[in-house]
């Protein structure tokens, strides 16, 4: 990212209504030159309205779009300086690749010359080079995709915009193309804005990730931010698996603070969290932020929570759960109060598995920085 | 595909059952009476209503006649124009459907179906009752021409003469009209159906590549909606070509099409043999227009 941060596209109070239906609800955020910019959030949250908005294929109800400086409210899809990568891909079945890559540059009237060498440069970089005369119905989906990836990048936009490029890939393609594609981006150097409901997709590839729910921004970071920081429970559930406990905050300090969670126990956080004294918050713990110990190690558990007060960030409870995904086990335990709790521990050893089974008791503890406060 | 294939084969009993009754039903019903006719061609009348076949072939070199050859050459460029009139109208209104509401859309292709449901007797007579000298197309008209002579004397201008009765009926535009009218619903439906199969986002790509409505639509909807185009020129052309009713009633003394001929042979002028022989020149121009079709079919699938 070598160009200087300024917005590429400015979305300002848009909103989109279908009949009663309100899609997009006033929405406001800049989208930076050179950034791989996502839109996470499950379907019907209004992500593919918002993209579609910036292609053109759908007019907002109410505020503005600015691609580049200029107000994109009367202007045609098809004069708009940026390209579309299609869920379906869209390839034109009754035309060869290079015809379909050509389609564009065809239209604008570019010489028969410069067609062949920027569609060559653009099938060399998507690497389907040698498959020049194929129809699409002879290629796999991975191969239309970048059929389609081509056809856009050799518009030379200054935004390419996907709409779930990955979604109709098996596992291990998907993973690659992860890579091409957070690869691709730093190459060509332009905008990249996707839209998935895949967390994995977003948190892999983007620079900067904005979760939509209910049309709205729930969060806008980075992807670690997003995370370890979520910013409210529906941040937290919806990216990566969370344990989620209603609490009081009894404590809120510059350098600590405590909640006291009926379910879980006393937390206490090494950093202070700014909320009014007895409030009801939510307290967020991720699986893997768990460590597990066996009964009986009372001792090392304590001096494992050591950074916290006596009796803080400690938990017991029974395995009524376990599956084994080879790099993890995931364990479900309940906890004395009854609420059901989920801890991932990592196989380090091959016999790692065998150290839990069900209805173990187990004793649980966290480090102070793990749990994360959230006021909504 | 395989599989059916090879059941057939292995399992002749079964397949057998399935298939004796329709094939039994074909063979009574339509081989042997096309044979009979076919064969009637080959013969002559011998007395009011005895058949020699002979084997002669004058029926043949008789329907070589320039007042037939003109017939049939009038047929086709009647049934070619009704087939194109039918396109140009049927395509935006197969468009209409296929982008409207998915509510609205059952009930646009029932507007589209119910004429079928309709004898086509009734329908002609009612589009004839329309068209007439004292129908309403012409009272319409007369109302605009009226109108338009009011305009004139308030103006200040000398009044229209009196308005004539425009004709019509019986020529060869009644015809044509009649014909698209009756064979639009055969040309809307393949036309829907194979609108209806595109790919949606095909057409936003274009426009998102640059392409304006017009350059989407030549490059991108219509050589993709080709199968349907050709399936709807084919089961318009065809029976448009063979038309009789239409014609007869609608038409005047020069707007006989080639089966109104037929009729005449095997009614009037009782020459079966000789309506036996323009039949099956017509049924011979058909098949001709259904080979080139699956040729140009197969040629597609090639490439």
């Amino acid at each position: 990212m070598t160009q200087a941060k300024q917005p590429i596209i400015q979305i300002r109070n848009v909103s989109k209504r279908f009949g009663k239906v309100t899609a997009v609800d006033n929405i406001s955020l800049d989208i930076l030159a050179g950034e791989f910019f996502v839109l996470l959030g499950p379907s019907g949250c209004g992500k593919t309205t918002l993209l579609r908005m910036i292609a053109g294929f759908e007019m907002p109800t109410e505020g503005q779009i600015i691609i580049d400086g200029q107000d994109m409210s009367l202007v045609p899809p098809n004069k708009r300086p940026v390209n579309m990568v299609f869920q379906s891909y869209a390839v034109f079945p009754h035309m060869n690749v290079t015809d379909n890559v050509g389609y564009g540059l065809r239209i604008a009237g570019v010489s028969k010359g410069e067609i062949r060498d920027r569609v060559a440069e653009a099938l060399e970089l998507v690497k389907l080079g040698g498959f020049e005369d194929r129809m699409p119905d002879q290629m796999s989906g991975g191969q239309r995709q970048r059929v389609a990836l081509a056809r856009s990048l050799v518009m030379r936009p200054k935004v390419l915009l996907l709409d779930e490029p990955l979604s109709a890939l098996d596992a291990k393609l998907r993973a690659q193309m992860q890579f091409e594609l957070s690869d691709l981006q730093d190459k060509v150097g332009i905008t990249f804005v996707t839209v998935t409901h895949d967390q994995d997709e977003a948190l892999s590839m983007a620079s900067r990730v904005a979760v939509i729910n209910k049309g709205e921004v729930a969060q806008l970071a980075p992807p670690a931010d997003l995370y370890e920081y979520p910013a409210n429970r529906f941040v937290a559930d919806f990216v990566g698996s969370v344990n989620i406990f209603e609490g009081k905050l009894t404590l809120d300090e510059p350098d600590k603070a405590a909640v006291d969670c009926p379910g879980l126990g006393k937390i206490y956080l090494n950093h202070g969290v700014t909320g009014p004294h007895g409030a009801d918050v939510w307290v967020a713990l991720r699986p893997e932020k768990i460590y597990l110990h066996v009964p009986g190690e009372g001792k090392a558990v304590r001096a494992a929570a050591q950074d916290a007060p006596d009796g803080h960030n400690l938990a017991r409870g029974t395995i009524k759960g376990m599956s084994y995904l080879g790099d993890i086990t995931l364990y479900e335990i309940q906890l004395e109060g009854g609420q059901m709790i989920r801890v991932s521990r990592p196989n380090l050893s091959r016999h790692d598995q065998e150290d839990f089974t069900w209805d173990d008791k187990v004793s649980m503890h966290w480090r102070a920085d793990s749990p994360v406060v959230l006021l909504s | 595909m395989s599989g059916a294939l090879q059941d057939w084969k292995s399992q002749k009993k079964p397949f057998a059952a399935v298939v004796t009754a329709p094939v039994f039903w074909l063979a009574l019903f339509f081989v042997a009476p096309m044979a009979i006719v076919w064969l009637y061609s080959f013969g002559q009348n011998a007395g009011p209503v005895d058949i020699e076949i002979s084997g002669t072939l004058d029926n043949y070199k008789r329907a070589t006649e320039w007042l037939y050859v003109s017939i049939f050459l009038k047929s086709f460029a009647v049934a070619a124009l009704t087939t194109l009139l039918c396109l140009i109208i049927g395509f935006p209104v197969a468009m209409a459907i296929t982008f409207a509401a998915p509510k609205w859309r059952p009930w646009l292709l029932l507007g589209i179906m119910l004429p079928f449901w309709t004898n086509l007797l009734i329908r002609t007579y009612a589009l004839m009752a329309l068209m007439g000298t004292n129908g309403y197309m012409n009272k319409g008209l007369a109302g605009l021409w009226e109108g338009a002579s009011w305009l004139r004397t308030l103006v200040g201008m000398q009044p229209l003469e009196a308005w004539t009765p425009v004709q019509l009926l019986y020529n060869n535009f009644a015809v044509v009209l009649g014909l698209v009218y009756v064979h639009l619903p055969f040309m809307v439906l393949p036309l829907y159906s194979a609108l209806d199969r595109l790919d949606k986002s095909l057409i936003e790509a274009s426009l998102d590549l640059g392409a304006g409505h017009f350059k989407t639509f030549m490059q991108i909807v219509v050589p993709l909606a080709a199968p349907g185009i050709v399936a709807g020129v084919m089961i318009t052309l065809i029976p448009a070509l063979g038309a009789y009713l239409t014609p007869d009633l609608m038409g005047g003394t020069d707007s006989q099409m080639i089966a109104n001929v037929i009729e005449r042979q095997f009614k009037r002028a009782n020459d079966w043999p000789f309506g036996a022989a323009l039949s099956f020149l017509l049924i011979y121009a058909m098949f001709i227009l259904i080979a080139f079709q699956s040729m140009r079919a197969n040629k597609v699938k090639e490439v």
